[in-house]
């Protein structure tokens, strides 16, 4: 669902140059198409449902439908959609990173890292309904996997227990477009590292560890922290995915406003608002916890 | 060390694997006994895939049509006028990998529904609008990152200054200059987009437009090994934006070398 | 009795050869120039005395102790970098301890020899700085500091003066000599700029593809060049074309003006004259010139003339009041020193 091809790297502004296009209102006026859009399209709906959240039927502020949230039903429709984004994020920030350093600093051949870069550009942006059908094929009932190893090995996956369409299924399906993400945001991060550190520290008497634990880490951290935060969200906000692999029949929190808004028969059509804002929250609060660790992190930097 | 580089590679590249081999697999188990293109024959022969993809295809153009227009001038300006503005426009362009697309196709439909001062769900036309805007806003932060990117290593205010000397109006520099000089990171941004767009399915199933992503969820409900085809031919497409995203970088850099 | 000896280094990449045989026996306390041209190999040397290459031939002993198989991280060995090698996430007084952390140094004594340092390059204020907060100039003091601080037995500088600018350029070479001196610490030196590598070392190594073309003082590096290359490579020269008129006598004929030379020559035939730009002095009678340009250089004017057969010359002339520099045009006679010239087979 999310791909980036690099880093947000912060880029020293270049000193203003002064040129002869009109006043200040004219260089306004140049930006007035974009604040619009983005007034229209992404902020005011952003804000109709965190106020359609806060808005008794009558007009007027209430809490009764945040207060809605406290179902068991939907706080345990939160509960797996923290779970699953916390640990599909952390797996792919582990995976990823593992497979990114590997490729950029593992002396593997030049070529291979090209190869994983473009592929992984295509598997991040390969989620969505077409990734669920790939794993139902592979690792449902019926699918490749399970038959092979059945067939094989005469070893019953789903007779361990294992099944596609639960929790630990769906970690391993967003997996597939987590892991990847990691590696191309991360891979840019890893090239910043300079030989002449770890050239420094080797000479200075430091193991690979000490190095890796001393130097690069600390150096990369803000990096891996921010990955963090957009897998978290990226998993968080994953709907098609979970539909198309379960139907509905796991319980997670955007499926759950999908099917409130859906459905719209709307017992309390006050609830879906709560969910969406609820929602908005929990990635907000996850990027701005990583902001404020990353603010930690690089203190050292400008 | 280069032997756990390997390992850690190898474990990867199988769980990466895996799947596509998976769903390739299945989709040519159609026919019992014996592999067979069957089910991509009955995917491709249904006229419910050829509307949906067609229509698809064609918001996903008009989307990239909006797009750069939409953000080749605005990053051209903040650049060259309002570098102050940078920081906000970062966090503006960043907002829709952080607010879940549900929660925005949700916005919209409450925002823009029939009794709103912009009734833009009441009409086909009018969603088909919103779905465009709706996509818009999902490709914002690649498209964004993509050109700013490419007028970063333009120097955008020489080749203004320059352009201005010789007397080009705005709209002349904008799309004779600055553009021409642009379209690769244009075109990567394109490819991303098209990428995203192409199976969609929250935004279309809610504003509830008949395009491809709920198309093959409709397919994944009814039948058993066709969306195996389907997710066969979305990969393909993936593939071949990527490949075309890489390519055009790649030309972007030699034509860059040659001009040295 | 040497310190640091380096016993037919070879280092190969692939097909490559860029070291060729490379043997030298550094003095304790000594600090040796590698001057070259970039590709000469001289960097190469450098890394694998760091241990950061490893040796394709030959032995590399510190101390008596042979550490041609040891990793870098047990060498001992202090290196600073061309530039920007500080570790970024580390203040400088992080940075200067860094080496004695790993080796398990108490916080205490670590802290002690971390302010002893950073006063010695002049820095006792600036420790809990982040290397961005630290001009180009402050860092390589820094990294000096880092270096030296686990008190290694041989200090590597690889052109860490290359990034900074012309003036701090000039002052840190005197403090970076200066305290290798009061540190008695062995060094070596890589430097593609001669009047660094001149002004700095004890002796000079030029390095011409892989191979040591002279060792030697700076003064003879300078006066006496061995070949021509080092002749062409440190300092200025005039290379003119001249024909040997008799060889027993030393008599040549350059540009149709008769010379006598103190320098064996040829039998007969065509050979090149060189000759510095300060070799020249204009006198009464000798070689004559024609001024074409002159270029002021503060103490120095340096003046750039042709002879009459049309080759050019570069000559010095000191900028005093009571000798009012040439002007262009004018036509002058030059005398020259007759041991000044080097003769090279044409």
């Amino acid at each position: 669902m999310t791909i980036t091809a690099a880093t947000p790297a912060p880029v020293p502004a270049p000193p203003a140059r002064r040129l002869h296009v009109g006043g200040t209102l004219a260089a306004w006026i140049g930006v007035a198409p974009f604040i619009a859009f983005a007034l229209l399209f992404l902020l005011l709906p952003t804000l109709t449902v965190v106020i359609g959240a806060f808005r008794a039927p009558g007009g007027g502020f209430t809490l009764e439908h945040v207060a809605g949230l406290s179902q068991p039903r939907i706080v345990s429709a939160f509960w797996i959609s923290i779970r699953l984004s916390l640990a599909t994020a952390a797996l792919g920030c582990l995976i990823g990173f593992i497979v990114a350093a590997a490729v950029t600093r593992g002396g593997l051949p030049e070529g291979l890292r090209s190869g994983v870069m473009t592929f992984s550009g295509v598997a991040a942006n390969f989620a969505g309904v077409p990734l669920a059908f790939a794993f139902i094929a592979t690792l449902g009932r019926l699918g490749f996997m399970t038959v092979l190893l059945r067939e094989w090995f005469g070893f019953n996956l789903y007779a361990t227990g294992f099944n596609l369409i639960s929790f630990w299924g769906l970690v391993l399906t967003y997996l597939y477009f987590q892991i990847p993400l990691m590696v191309l945001v991360i891979t840019p991060a890893l090239d910043g590292l300079k030989r002449e550190w770890r050239e420094a520290a080797e000479v200075l008497g430091a193991s690979r560890l000490q190095y890796f634990r001393m130097i690069a880490m600390p150096i990369l951290w803000p990096a891996v922290l921010g990955t963090f935060a957009l897998l978290f969200a990226n998993a968080f906000g994953a709907v098609a995915t979970a539909m198309a692999l379960t139907g509905s029949s796991l319980s997670i929190a955007p499926i759950l406003l999908f099917a409130q808004i859906r459905g719209d028969v709307l017992q309390d059509p006050a609830l879906g608002y709560a969910i969406a804002f609820g929602m908005i929250v929990l990635t907000a609060v996850a990027n701005l916890i990583s902001i404020l660790l990353r603010g930690r992190a690089e203190r050292w930097l400008k | 060390m280069r032997l756990w580089s390997w390992l850690g590679f190898a474990l990867g590249a199988v769980f990466m694997v895996l799947p596509l081999v998976g769903m390739f697999e299945f989709s040519l188990r159609a026919r019992r006994g014996e592999y067979s293109l069957d089910a991509y024959r009955s995917v491709l022969g249904d006229p419910q895939f050829q509307a949906t993809f067609a229509y698809s295809v064609v918001v996903a153009i008009v989307t990239i049509i909006a797009g750069v227009l939409l953000v080749v001038p605005t990053a051209y300006w903040v650049r060259l006028r309002l570098s102050r503005l940078r920081p906000v426009m970062e966090f503006v362009t960043l907002l829709p990998l952080v607010i879940p697309p549900i929660v925005i196709a949700f916005g919209y439909l409450r925002q823009f529904n029939t009794s709103s001062f912009l009734p833009l769900t009441g009409s086909a036309r009018g969603t088909d609008f919103l779905l465009v805007m709706g996509y818009v806003t999902l490709s914002l932060p690649y498209m964004y990152r993509a050109v700013d990117t490419g007028l970063r290593t333009l120097d955008v205010a020489t080749l203004t200054e320059a352009s201005q000397s010789l007397g080009a109006s705005w709209v002349t520099i904008l799309s004779r200059v600055i553009l021409p000089n642009l379209w690769p990171a244009v075109l990567s941004g394109a490819f991303l987009s098209f990428a995203i767009v192409i199976g969609e399915y929250v935004f279309a199933a809610l504003l509830d437009r008949p395009a491809f992503g709920p198309y093959m969820v409709w397919v994944g409900g009814n039948r058993a090994y066709e969306p195996a085809a389907l997710a066969v031919i979305a990969f393909g497409v993936t593939w071949a934006c990527m490949g075309l995203l890489t390519l055009t970088g790649r030309l972007a850099a030699h034509h860059r070398a040659a001009r040295r | 009795m040497s310190f640091l000896t380096l016993e037919n280094l070879k280092k190969s990449f692939g097909q490559t050869q860029v070291v060729h045989d490379f043997s030298l026996a550094v003095g304790k306390g000594e600090f040796v120039s590698l001057l070259g041209p970039s590709g000469c190999g001289k960097t190469t040397v450098l890394r694998m005395i760091a241990g950061f290459e490893t040796t394709s031939a030959g032995r590399i002993r510190i101390d008596g102790q042979d550490v041609t198989a040891l990793p870098p991280a047990r060498r001992q060995i202090g290196m600073v970098f061309q530039a920007y090698a500080l570790f970024p996430n580390l203040t400088a007084a992080g940075n200067v301890g860094f080496g004695l952390r790993v080796a398990g140094v108490p916080r205490r004594e670590r802290a002690a020899r971390v302010a002893e340092m950073l006063a010695l390059i002049g820095l006792p204020d600036l420790g809990d700085r982040y290397p961005f907060q630290l001009s180009g100039g402050q860092q390589q003091r820094v990294a000096l500091a880092r270096a030296l601080a686990p008190r290694p037995r041989v200090l590597l500088l690889d052109e860490p003066l290359s990034a900074l600018d012309a003036k701090i350029r000039v002052s840190l070479r005197a403090e970076i000599r200066e305290l290798q001196r009061t540190l008695g610490i062995t060094t070596i030196f890589v430097t593609h700029d001669q009047e660094e590598a001149l002004s700095m070392s004890d002796r000079v190594v030029v390095m011409h593809q892989g191979r040591a073309a002279q060792v030697g003082t700076p003064a003879e590096i300078y006066d006496s060049p061995a070949n021509a290359f080092v002749a062409g490579f440190v300092g200025q020269l005039n290379r003119l074309p001249a024909r040997v008129v008799d060889a027993g006598t030393g008599r040549v004929e350059l540009a149709g003006h008769p010379l006598t030379l103190a320098a064996t020559l040829p039998a007969s035939g065509q050979v090149t004259l060189a000759a510095r730009p300060e070799a020249f002095r204009p006198a009464p009678a000798g070689l004559p010139v024609e001024v074409e340009t002159v270029e002021f250089l503060g103490a120095l004017r340096r003046v750039h003339a042709r002879l009459p057969d049309g080759s050019a010359l570069v000559f010095d002339m000191f900028n005093s009041p009571d000798a009012p520099a040439p002007r262009m045009g004018e036509r002058l006679t030059l005398a020259v020193d007759p041991s000044a010239w080097i003769v090279e087979a044409a």
